[in-house]
């Protein structure tokens, strides 16, 4: 694909970016709220990764996580509630030169945007897609959610949830295209910016679910997992995520897991204590819909006008004697 | 014979076409200024492939010619059933047709239960001539052969002129498959009672089956021999419809083919859809032929995504559209709220069925102008436009992009399934740059500039487009101020909602006073907006020529209406729309003035310009035809 001419000019001028130029305004989450270390973790990626901030996209749905767009100082849509996805593929279709995440909760993606999750996956154009997965409503006060495990008690479910929560690892990884899977914990901040950063990096819908503290509404939901280092599972490889010396002397559970190896993600996807934290999958050959589509194509009105006109031809009555004569566009 | 039946001198007649010429040497034909005809059979037997060809031949001798399609709701309803037919119905006309007409002069039916579906529906002309298909009568189904003579013989005692054919045994010298060569074959007869040019015919075949086989042409070609010189031998009358060719090149198309090329002609570049009847045909289409001019068409997961979609394509740069039906345009409602919310260019093509609900994919109504103004929850401006012709299916995607992008605003396209498969020539455009959109602004934002810096005045604000340097913020459906920034206090929802509105104000001074049809004042103005233009203007053309002071005003712009209307409607003593939407029979028992419901551009019209405008409407599924307008319109001239 050729490249836009102002594209090729800002190039010229590299510049280097710093925390600053990404931090859009003071969050409004609770105190202890897993979405800080999310937020925190991206910034450093954008800037590690020196990310033109009017080149990034931001786009999320609704809940609090979708909040994340008004913190960060690129591009960012907050649209409606679950309509996160096919926003993102709009703009990734219209302008596959932005660089594009995603930010949605597991109300937002798992309940009432499920259709466009499955189909993302199959799409898998070129975005990171991250799932703040709280396993509670938290904006509308706690309510229960998709991921909530079987007895939480909620507003919707004063006597405990009724059924067993939905796995987003298992059901991403039974799609057909799926391409990047990964888990990680917002508790764990060395190894979330290095799981977003290698999602950041893969070509391809990368999906990453990050357990995410609600100290609202659940304050101890991750609490046994917290305090036991043994209860995580990290998943370590050479092209996946890799242990520095420090965290390897806390986290001693570990399992050499190459992402290529689709059935036993899928086996790892289903297990929930420990909690696997690590690259599940990754697939680098999977195509992207906007290249199968030619998105970002540069066109002329010249090609415009040869095009329609050729459409015109076919449909065209010419008035008795042109036959022959010079048509406009024969 | 005419002149138009001589080919040019470099094309040498065939040697069939010069027997055919022969054989109608000694049969005088009848001239005619207008006919109906139309063609049925069980779907998949190609009467509509019959009728649309008849309809491009007629239109290439330099007819007027108007195609409506038959559709039955099902792809394979059973055969020989009532409800199940297929075809095609064609208005031919010396002068321009623009619209459907009244009842059918001629038919054919390739079996007795299809037509009967057509009488039914009072679709068929008192007394008008019927070419049947005679095979039935000797069926070996003894039950069919009962059914088939039974039918054949009530109609002839209600006085239609029925005159069997023995299609398929005509078929059968021709061709083996003669179920599947029938249609041809009663397009040569055609040619022949209509004086058809075959040269023309055949050309026609060769573009139909133009991706098949050069078997398959030859064969088709044979059948239309067959067929024009059955009818020249057979039967005794012939029409000539004089043809007045237009000097200029003209293009056959129906109305969704029509806004497809207007998506082309547009410079959109997304089209984000799902399949829903009748608007499907745009994206068949579009599908077709939008890449080679770098478009491209998604065809979403379902009707929000599609929305959705189009809305993050539009967001990012270029104005995209979304295409769907009744059904599909109630689900993209919040979507549609979310981008009146962020202020992005939209462009939404509703191509109208009938409703609520699935209600009647197939057919026509104008049910959606309501919905289309007033959709999606809280305080949504959009533009609303309806084309009135298929022309105008054309260039209202044109403008529907312009003023999308002009004032960040959602567009409405309202079509509906009468103009989504009618055919008829119009003038072939001439491409204009101003056709397309701008490039996409890359531009710096200069220091200081608010990513809604509303024009006090108009609303307007400069949009800023992601890849700008300096014009990062975030784009919210939350209530939001200047800045963009999520806010909550009284002043700035109020003055963002303002902004909002205003634009329709701006847009409102833009727009030209709409041109009546007929004189200035009189009597009777009648009202109507979309595919209707054509009937209303041909009763009130028949009802001026009877001496009666009726005009008409056909409303492009719905929302805003153009200035001038309230202006013009008091120069006339009544008004009255004519609608395909429901409204409340002021007769019927229960109804009076205080609960009586209005129809929809009735209702718009009373409240905005206090004017006692009445209504008519109907809900019957079918192109309201002139006839049934003029009537109308006397009792309204006669009553006090």
């Amino acid at each position: 694909m050729t490249m836009h001419v102002t594209e090729c000019l800002l190039r010229m001028h590299d510049q280097h970016f710093e925390l600053e130029d990404y931090q859009g305004g003071v969050p409004r989450w609770c105190t202890g709220c897993g979405d800080n270390a999310i937020l925190a973790a991206v910034q450093r990626l954008c800037r590690d990764e020196g990310l033109r901030p009017e080149n990034t996209m931001f786009v999320s749905g609704i809940g609090c996580s979708s909040r994340f767009p008004h913190y960060m100082k690129t591009y960012g849509f907050h649209g409606i509630h679950g309509r996160a996805l096919p926003v993102a593929e709009g703009i990734k279709m219209a302008r596959p030169d932005l660089d594009v995440f995603v930010n949605t909760g597991d109300g937002d993606c798992c309940s009432i945007g499920a259709a466009h999750w499955i189909h993302a996956i199959r799409y898998n154009m070129n975005m990171t897609v991250m799932l703040h997965d709280n396993q509670i409503y938290g904006l509308t006060k706690k309510q229960a959610s998709p991921t909530s495990p079987i007895g939480t008690k909620s507003n919707t479910t004063p006597r405990g949830s009724y059924l067993e929560a939905l796995n987003p690892l298992t059901v991403t990884l039974g799609v057909q295209n799926v391409s990047f899977v990964a888990q990680a914990v917002d508790w764990i901040p060395e190894v979330l910016y290095d799981i977003i950063r290698k999602a950041y990096q893969h070509k391809g819908l990368s999906f990453v679910r990050i357990m995410q503290r609600c100290p609202e509404w659940l304050p101890n939901m991750f609490e046994p997992w917290m305090a036991d280092p043994m209860r995580t599972l990290l998943l370590t490889h050479e092209r996946g995520v890799t242990l520095s010396p420090n965290m390897a002397k806390v986290y001693k559970n570990t399992e050499q897991h190459d992402p290529l190896n689709l059935n036993r993600a899928r086996e790892v996807a289903d297990l929930h204590d420990p909690i696997p934290v690590g690259i599940l999958y990754q697939n680098p050959d999977v195509p992207c819909y906007e290249e199968l589509r030619n998105a970002g194509q540069q066109r002329s009105t010249r090609y415009i006008k040869s095009g329609l006109e050729a459409e015109f031809d076919k449909f065209t009555i010419w008035p008795q004697g042109a036959e022959g004569k010079a048509r406009p566009s024969a | 014979m005419s002149e138009t039946l001589t080919a040019p001198p470099t094309k040498p007649r065939s040697r069939a076409s010069q027997l055919a010429r022969a054989a109608s040497a000694g049969k005088a034909a009848v001239t005619l200024s207008e006919h109906i005809v139309e063609i049925v059979s069980d779907s998949g037997e190609g009467a509509q492939r019959c009728g649309q060809s008849l309809g491009a031949i007629a239109a290439k001798m330099g007819n007027g010619v108007w195609t409506v399609e038959i559709i039955p709701a099902e792809i394979r309803p059973p055969a020989r059933s009532v409800a199940g037919g297929s075809g095609n119905r064609i208005r031919l006309g010396s002068g321009r047709v623009t619209n459907g007409g009244n009842e059918t002069d001629l038919v054919v039916a390739f079996n007795e239960q299809v037509l009967l579906g057509r009488v039914r529906t009072g679709e068929l002309k008192q007394g008008c001539t019927i070419l049947l298909e005679s095979m039935w009568r000797d069926s070996a189904d003894k039950k069919i052969a009962a059914m088939y003579v039974e039918t054949h013989d009530e109609l002839v005692k209600s006085g239609y002129k029925v005159i069997e054919v023995p299609l398929e045994r005509e078929c059968r010298t021709v061709v083996s498959d003669a179920r599947r060569g029938k249609n041809m074959f009663v397009l040569g007869m055609l040619c022949s009672i209509y004086s058809f040019d075959l040269q023309i015919a055949r050309e026609q075949i060769a573009i139909t089956f133009g991706k098949k086989d050069a078997s398959v042409i030859e064969a088709n070609v044979k059948l239309l021999n067959a067929g024009f010189e059955w009818a020249e031998k057979n039967l005794e009358f012939k029409y000539r419809i004089p043809a007045t060719r237009a000097s200029e090149p003209q293009i056959v198309i129906d109305g969704n083919t029509a806004l497809a090329l207007g998506v082309l002609a547009s410079g959109m570049e997304v089209c984000a859809m799902y399949p829903i009847t009748p608007a499907t045909s745009v994206s068949h289409y579009l599908s077709a032929v939008f890449e080679k001019v770098g478009g491209i068409v998604h065809q979403a997961e379902d009707e929000i995504a599609a929305c959705t979609f189009a809305i993050g394509a539009s967001y990012a740069g270029k104005c995209a559209v979304t295409v769907t039906s009744g059904p599909g345009y109630s689900l993209k409602q919040e979507g549609i709220g979310l981008a009146v919310m962020g202020e992005i260019p939209l462009v939404v093509i509703n191509v109208q069925r009938g409703g609520p609900s699935t209600g009647q994919p197939t057919k026509v109504e104008q049910g959606d102008l309501m919905t289309s103004i007033f959709g999606s929850h809280g305080d949504a401006p959009k533009v609303v436009l309806a084309p009135g012709t298929i022309e105008e299916c054309f260039y209202s995607v044109i403008t529907a992009r312009k003023i999308a992008e002009t004032f960040n605003m959602v567009v409405v396209v309202l079509s509906d399934a009468s103009l989504a498969t009618s055919q008829t020539p119009f003038t072939r455009p001439q491409f204009s740059e101003a056709w397309l959109a701008p490039p996409i602004d890359q531009s710096e934002i200069p220091p200081g500039l608010k990513p809604y810096d509303w024009n006090e005045k108009t609303g307007l604000a400069r949009r800023f487009i992601p890849g700008q340097p300096g014009g990062m913020h975030t784009l919210t459906g939350l209530a939001h101020d200047d800045l963009s920034h999520v806010a909550y206090d009284p002043d700035s929802n109020e003055i963002s909602i303002r902004a909002r509105s205003h634009k329709l104000a701006a847009l409102q001074k833009t727009l030209a006073a709409p041109t009546v049809f007929g004189d200035q004042k009189g009597d009777l103005l009648v009202i109507g907006w979309g595919s209707t233009k054509g009937a209303i203007e041909e009763a009130v053309t028949n009802l001026r020529a009877e001496g009666h002071k009726v005009s008409s005003l056909h409303l492009t712009f719905l929302q805003p209406m153009a200035p001038g209307i309230k202006e013009i409607m008091q120069r006339f003593k009544k008004v009255i729309t004519i609608e395909g939407n429901w409204s409340d029979d002021p007769n019927d028992a229960i109804i009076d003035e205080s609960n009586r419901r209005y129809s929809a551009v009735a209702m718009l019209l009373r409240s905005r310009y206090l004017i006692d405008v009445d209504c008519w409407s109907e809900v019957r599924g079918q192109p309201i035809k002139p006839n049934t307008i003029q009537r109308v319109l006397l009792e309204k001239l006669k009553q006090k």
